[in-house]
């Protein structure tokens, strides 16, 4: 009632979830077109070109790791760290936001991330299989990785539970199954969908088989919607828990700039931030070339600009806590390291980052900002780039300045380091349009609910 | 188990309205053995077709408590008794270093649970089922809806049933084979 005296008296002037004119037939004709019947375009092929190539470049830098030893990397004591653990917290922080769109914002009855809630858990898979890789070949000896599991073994080893790195190895790990699984199962009826309309045997094989004889019927769909509902209600503490993990990775230890209370949420908040530039930098290119705009329309452009200027303040308000902690504290390492972010030899990188994830972002709070979908690009761009340097920050700046005088050192990244980075963005593109390519990209069962004529009115 | 060469009569519908309402009509006249299928999410279709029984939650609850158990007690018989390691006199049992770890598992064997409990309830993956036979049911995951009365239903006849259905007024009727 409300939102009809809203839309009459034009009080309400939102972008509809879903434009209308829509009907269940012509949800899943256009969305599973793009899978099923839309010939493969030149643009794609390029597209899917260019991220193989970078990913043969990652699998070229890694071969040579495995050959040669992390020696060929940037990272030496005192900067044991480096690269590796740049991109690890960034790749994870943006896998963040898909969860969130698809768990937390399910259990808020957002019904407006229907029509992105399967793309972005896309993006979260890839981009935690990105981030798997560094701590990984971090290690140095990633073939003997799995003794970080807890497995019986003829060297009567066993791993220690008092440590944040397998609190990491267990949190990643969740959180990579439970998202595959959340994922997946979300993907269930739409398989049957795509088995049901394609035309060609071998994809409604293949569709058949993944979906497991999914028919739609009463009793598996009240099973299916509590499953759901309950896997979204374990992935929202989860998601919330595995950058506080990763963040403790640092706050436990003892350095100056990582042994801070503040680190858990400051974390959490900037990786939903970069989540969500990274979703708008999918979202805006495919709704364009897919025309989508239909289903993925302005209203969900705002709302992600919202979420990334609010996530954006609480970093900010990180920033701040520890710039006051720095003073107010006392404590003379903490005080150089505040001395170092603005004066020392990275603090262009500190400037860079303030600009990039506090300044420019504020133009979000124009209207037409928001709603422009190549300024939104820009800026989800130079959050990212910001939300990588915050990073490149905190692991650097401490660890090139702990202490004792006598252990300071530099950092500088080697080529085999930029590879590696570049690589794995190449393989999270080559994902990316591979799944475009397909599976659906939105749920199109879901965004069948959203539809006027879905309603079932009581009796 | 004796097999009938007609499995059951199947409906078709517009609408999730529909075939609410024909479920709830067929419900009351006294079928049991009677399912409807719908290409998303329809919450009253449940309650219609009189199911009621859901365990999913229990199986999930369960999956849970074990991850939890198995978390910690893992971390306790690992930390104390299989290999302890003394850090300067630190206590063995460190409880609160091993929260985390109890917490991931019990989202994990949580999450499994929920997942692989409602495929296994579900009788899924069942790649082959007697309603795929009726050609019409391509539709049902795209915007058509069906209500099928399943042969073996006591009240079940081939023609007293059909012509039940025939009164809800259905778009179409189909005979499902076996």
């Amino acid at each position: 009632m409300a939102d009809h005296l809203e839309e009459t008296t034009g009080a309400n002037k939102q972008a509809p979830v879903i434009e209308p004119g829509h009907t269940f037939a012509t949800v899943t004709d256009k969305i599973s077109a793009i899978v099923l019947t839309r010939p493969t375009s030149m643009g794609w092929v390029v597209g899917f070109g260019a991220g193989f190539m970078v990913t043969m470049m990652l699998l070229f830098a890694l071969g040579y790791l495995f050959i040669k030893g992390t020696g060929i990397w940037g990272i030496n004591i005192p900067i044991g760290w480096g690269f590796a653990i740049v991109n690890f917290v960034w790749w994870i922080g943006i896998g963040h936001a898909g969860t969130l769109i698809s768990a937390i914002l399910l259990l808020l009855r957002q019904s407006w991330r229907n029509s992105i809630n399967r793309f972005a858990e896309a993006m979260t898979l890839f981009a935690v299989a990105s981030a798997g890789i560094f701590p990984l070949v971090h290690t140095g000896r990633p073939w003997l990785a799995y003794w970080m599991f807890p497995y019986p073994n003829t060297m009567q080893y066993w791993p220690q539970f008092r440590s944040p790195l397998i609190w990491d190895v267990f949190a990643v790990s969740t959180y990579f199954t439970v998202s595959l699984l959340f994922w997946f199962i979300g993907l269930i009826p739409d398989l049957a969908t795509l088995r049901d309309r394609a035309e060609n045997k071998y994809a409604q094989m293949i569709y058949g088989l993944l979906a497991m004889g999914w028919r739609g019927s009463a009793r598996h769909w009240a099973r299916y919607e509590s499953a759901y509902l309950l896997l979204a209600g374990l992935a929202t503490p989860l998601v919330l828990s595995v950058h506080t993990v990763v963040s403790f990775d640092f706050a436990v230890g003892i350095v100056p700039g990582w042994h801070t209370t503040i680190f858990p949420p400051y974390f959490v908040a900037g990786a939903i931030y970069s989540g969500f530039a990274m979703v708008l930098m999918l979202a805006i290119p495919i709704r364009k070339i897919y025309n989508l705009e239909d289903f993925i329309t302005d209203r969900h452009l705002q709302n992600s600009a919202k979420v990334m200027l609010a996530t954006g303040w609480i970093v900010a308000y990180g920033y701040a806590v520890e710039a006051f902690m720095g003073w107010y504290s006392g404590n003379r390492y903490d005080h150089t390291l505040l001395w170092n972010r603005l004066h020392g030899p990275y603090a262009f990188w500190y400037y860079m980052l303030l600009l990039c994830n506090l300044f420019i972002p504020q133009v979000l709070w124009i209207r037409k900002m928001r709603t422009s979908p190549v300024w939104l690009f820009l800026i989800s761009f130079v959050i990212l780039v910001g939300m990588w340097l915050e990073r490149f920050v905190i692991v650097v700046i401490s660890l090139t300045r702990d202490f004792v005088p006598s252990s300071w050192g530099m950092y500088y990244p080697t080529r085999w380091d930029w590879m590696t980075y570049f690589g794995t963005i190449g393989m999270f593109l080559t994902a990316m349009f591979l799944f475009v390519r397909i599976l659906p990209m939105i749920s199109i069962f879901e965004m069948r609910t959203l539809l006027p004529e879905a309603e079932v009115k009581p009796e | 188990m004796k097999t009938l060469p007609i499995y059951g009569t199947m409906a078709e519908f517009d609408s999730a309205q529909r075939l609410v309402e024909a479920a709830r009509r067929t419900h009351e006249a006294g079928y049991r053995k009677i399912d409807a299928y719908s290409p998303f999410p329809v919450e009253e279709l449940a309650d219609a077709i009189g199911f009621h029984r859901n365990h999913v939650p229990l199986v999930t609850l369960i999956g849970a408590i074990t991850g939890g158990l198995t978390g910690y007690l893992m971390q306790y018989w690992i930390a104390v008794i299989a290999y302890p390691v003394n850090v300067g006199g630190r206590p063995l049992h460190s409880w609160p270093s091993f929260i985390i770890v109890t917490f991931e598992m019990t989202i994990l064997f949580g999450a499994i649970s929920a997942v692989f409990g409602m495929l296994a309830l579900n009788g899924l993956p069942m790649p082959y089922h007697p309603v795929f036979n009726v050609p019409r049911f391509a539709f049902a995951s795209k915007d058509r809806f069906f209500l099928i009365v399943f042969a073996t239903d006591p009240k079940y006849d081939a023609k007293g049933t059909r012509q039940f259905l025939e009164d809800l007024h259905p778009r179409s009727i189909s005979e499902v084979p076996s």
